[in-house]
């Protein structure tokens, strides 16, 4: 149960970040995760006078506005032609149509939470994130920073040559992932993002070429053992540690087989 | 906070608590067919129409329609009669508690996709939750309402 004294529609960037350095004050995404919690909020700050809820396509990159929902990823054509769907694969079971129209990509990415299908499969691609004081910096790093009161206003995807597959590994359609598995290759390095560990998903590299040239059964299974070896799991209600490192095992290597078109 | 919207086609201007949650606002206003089933965001019982898509008034604070407008099941019953008697033909309506929620998202489903498939009438109603039926009646009777307007 959350109460909230008061809400603001920011009218700027500015206003919106003076009003987030009260830490009684929060800044609303969708709502949806947040108000499972417990807290007693001052005043709710909504960013949604502020334009963030369009999806920009250039020849160089994709620009998406925190408050872009979960539903306008799903059905971007842009965004979708470019990861070959994708990203609507790794949000479309996420709960449900109604769910997906309120839950933004700012709310899922600030969170870094560790049931993330949405991080897990932007960490797989060359992207950024865009915080009102600090800039410009790869998701990877914002990704193992702890939380502080700057905001993030929008996500940026360069269009490097890249293809990604995404997979995870659900007990029931809508639930959350038991494990979450997005493997790319970004200008000619594969990598793999690994979520639902169940901590926050991380990118391991093929940093020792094991999957060099094209994509093989064999390389393809031995990229994704260094991977299982190299990806600490734990075990929760869904799933046991070691279950979770058999399935990385699994994923890893269906998405490798499916880059390469196998 | 007061704020400004239309509800079924009607402006509306309200006094609410910053922490009002949308679904107690229209019920407030005479909305009963918006249920609250699990309340966190999983069920689809409090399905609404915002600015003509589907979202869960019980996640969502009435102050964010303030400038919008909402429909729900009472404004939009002309065009739930097109189909809703294929639903109960199934017997699919059962105890009857989901389906507001069902209709209303049904009416987002055909009004966005006209004539969908099975899988993407499961993938659209994944997000409604029954208790009763295996949603095979559903299913059945969105497919029979669909073959008839084809008929």
């Amino acid at each position: 149960m959350i109460t909230i004294q008061k809400y603001v529609r920011a009218q700027s960037l500015e206003e919106a970040w003076q009003l987030n350095q009260n830490k009684r004050n929060r800044i609303l995404g969708g709502m949806l995760w947040m108000r499972l919690g417990k807290s007693s909020i001052n005043t709710a700050i909504d960013l949604c006078d502020l334009g963030l809820n369009t999806i920009e396509e250039t020849e160089e990159a994709f620009s998406i506005g925190a408050m872009v929902t979960l539903r306008d990823l799903e059905t971007h054509n842009g965004l979708n032609s470019y990861t070959n769907g994708a990203v609507a694969h790794a949000v479309q079971d996420i709960v449900g149509v109604q769910f997906r129209n309120l839950a933004t990509v700012g709310g899922s990415i600030w969170g870094r939470f560790g049931f993330s299908d949405v991080l897990t499969v932007f960490l797989a691609m060359d992207t950024y994130v865009e915080l009102y004081k600090g800039g410009i910096i790869p998701l990877e790093q914002f990704n193992n920073m702890k939380k502080d009161n700057d905001i993030l206003v929008r996500i940026i995807v360069k269009k490097a040559p890249c293809k990604v597959v995404y997979t995870a590994m659900r007990a029931q359609r809508t639930d959350f992932p038991v494990l979450a598995c997005a493997v790319s290759c970004l200008n000619g390095e594969y990598r793999a993002s690994v979520g639902a560990r169940p901590a926050r998903a991380q990118i391991y590299r093929d940093e020792n070429k094991l999957a060099a040239g094209a994509v093989t059964e064999e390389n393809a299974s031995a990229f994704a053992a260094f991977v299982a070896e190299n990806a600490p799991t734990e075990g929760n209600v869904r799933g046991s540690a070691a279950y979770r490192t058999h399935l990385i095992r699994v994923l890893v290597k269906r998405c490798m087989l499916e880059l390469g078109g196998i | 906070m007061e704020i400004k919207l239309k509800l079924n086609g009607k402006a509306i201007l309200a006094s609410v608590e910053a922490d009002t949650v949308l679904l107690d606002f229209l019920r407030d206003h005479g909305c009963l067919s918006i249920k609250r089933g699990c309340d966190t965001s999983n069920c689809g019982l409090c399905t609404v129409l915002m600015d003509g898509k589907p979202i869960l008034s019980c996640s969502t604070l009435a102050v964010r329609a303030d400038g919008h407008e909402i429909y729900t099941l009472e404004g939009l019953q002309a065009e739930a009669e097109d189909f809703v008697g294929f639903i109960a033909d199934q017997g699919a309506d059962q105890c009857g508690f989901c389906n507001p929620g069902y209709v209303m998202n049904t009416i987002a489903l055909l009004r966005e996709n006209p004539d969908p498939t099975d899988e993407e009438i499961l993938a659209f109603l994944a997000g409604n939750l029954c208790r009763c039926s295996g949603y095979d009646g559903q299913l059945r009777g969105i497919r029979n309402y669909l073959n008839s307007r084809k008929a």
